[in-house]
């Protein structure tokens, strides 16, 4: 068990790292862009918005916890 | 070559460069202080292990269907990709120290040093230990890169050819320096890493979210481009922000 959530924590702490709220936001833009597409928008301009909140809104964070 | 595959080898030599070098620190740091015997043991065990690990992922990936693995794929690199990025950005405008490889090194060798010596078989447990974990924490993350990078390009071995290439020149220089490769760029190779990873990771999970990239391919030059754009202006805003603390804390002291 111990071993099973050191693993877990390995692989949390190398793919999401210090920020989850990254990975959240990520995955709600991916899921709005297929949204988007399946309602027939070509929205490839979205994701590149979303990246740019989602790493200030993280930045933010880092500069106010400095 | 496609503007997608030169990327691709380009992403991998750098990103796998950048682990290569820290693997490297390690394996001297082991080396020196524990004996090269137990060093290259842990070095040679790591590398079987990691070997195993592309040998059954490697085919398993490639049997998913392209468009579901762009979509997984292109998320996890996003996420991996835009945590090497913040981490960039919070070096290069000063809220993060910057990657010292000689102080790493130093820090490595003084531990090494002091530790308990318990031998088996003719090799030092420390060392093989250390040696190994280093290796295979950062060849993790080369695996993790060639894998995904090379699976949603739909070539592997061009990933690997990138990954291989940067593997020689660092045990090349490693060996022929026996130090720390301390004058390798790596904050601006970690730079760099991070925006190619958050790039791809951008293009491959809007396509498997069904986007189609006007220029097709040729767009990842263009997303490219608004990633530099947007981390240049990241850091200088926070050097901006990081220079009024200062000067405020220099007021209140």
């Amino acid at each position: 068990m111990k071993w099973l959530r050191g693993f877990g924590r390995f692989w949390w702490d190398f793919v999401i790292g210090d920020d989850w709220r990254v990975a959240v936001v990520v995955a709600a833009g991916i899921g709005a862009t297929a949204a988007l597409v399946a309602a027939g928008v070509n929205a490839w301009w979205l994701l590149p918005l979303v990246v740019l909140l989602a790493l200030w809104l993280s930045l933010r964070r880092a500069m106010r916890s400095a | 070559m496609s503007t997608g595959n030169a990327f691709l080898v380009l992403s991998a030599f750098l990103a796998s460069g950048v682990e290569f070098v820290e693997a490297l620190t390690i394996v001297l740091a082991a080396g020196l202080a524990r004996g090269w015997r137990s060093s290259l043991a842990g070095l040679g065990a790591a590398t079987l292990v990691l070997a195993v690990l592309v040998a059954i992922l490697g085919p398993a990936l490639t049997a998913i269907p392209i468009d579901a693995l762009r979509l997984v794929v292109g998320a996890l690199l996003l996420v991996f990709g835009l945590q090497w990025l913040r981490k960039a950005i919070l070096r290069a405008s000063g809220y993060k120290a910057l990657h010292d490889e000689d102080a790493i090194f130093a820090r490595e060798l003084a531990d090494a040093s002091g530790a308990e010596h318990v031998e088996r078989a003719g090799i030092d447990s420390y060392g093989f230990l250390l040696s190994f974990k280093g290796v295979l924490l950062e060849g993790l993350e080369v695996v993790f890169i060639v894998l995904t990078f090379g699976s949603a390009q739909g070539s592997i071995p061009l990933a690997a050819v990138g990954a291989a290439a940067a593997l020689v020149l660092v045990a090349v220089v490693g060996v022929a320096v026996r130090a720390p490769l301390a004058r390798v760029p790596e904050n601006a190779m970690k730079f760099a890493v991070g925006a190619m990873l958050t790039t791809f990771g951008i293009f491959w999970s809007a396509e498997g979210a069904g986007v189609d990239w006007p220029g097709s391919d040729a767009a990842l030059l263009g997303v490219l481009g608004f990633v530099l754009l947007m981390s240049f202006v990241l850091v200088r805003l926070l050097r901006r922000e990081r220079r009024t603390q200062l000067r405020a804390a220099e007021v209140q002291v």
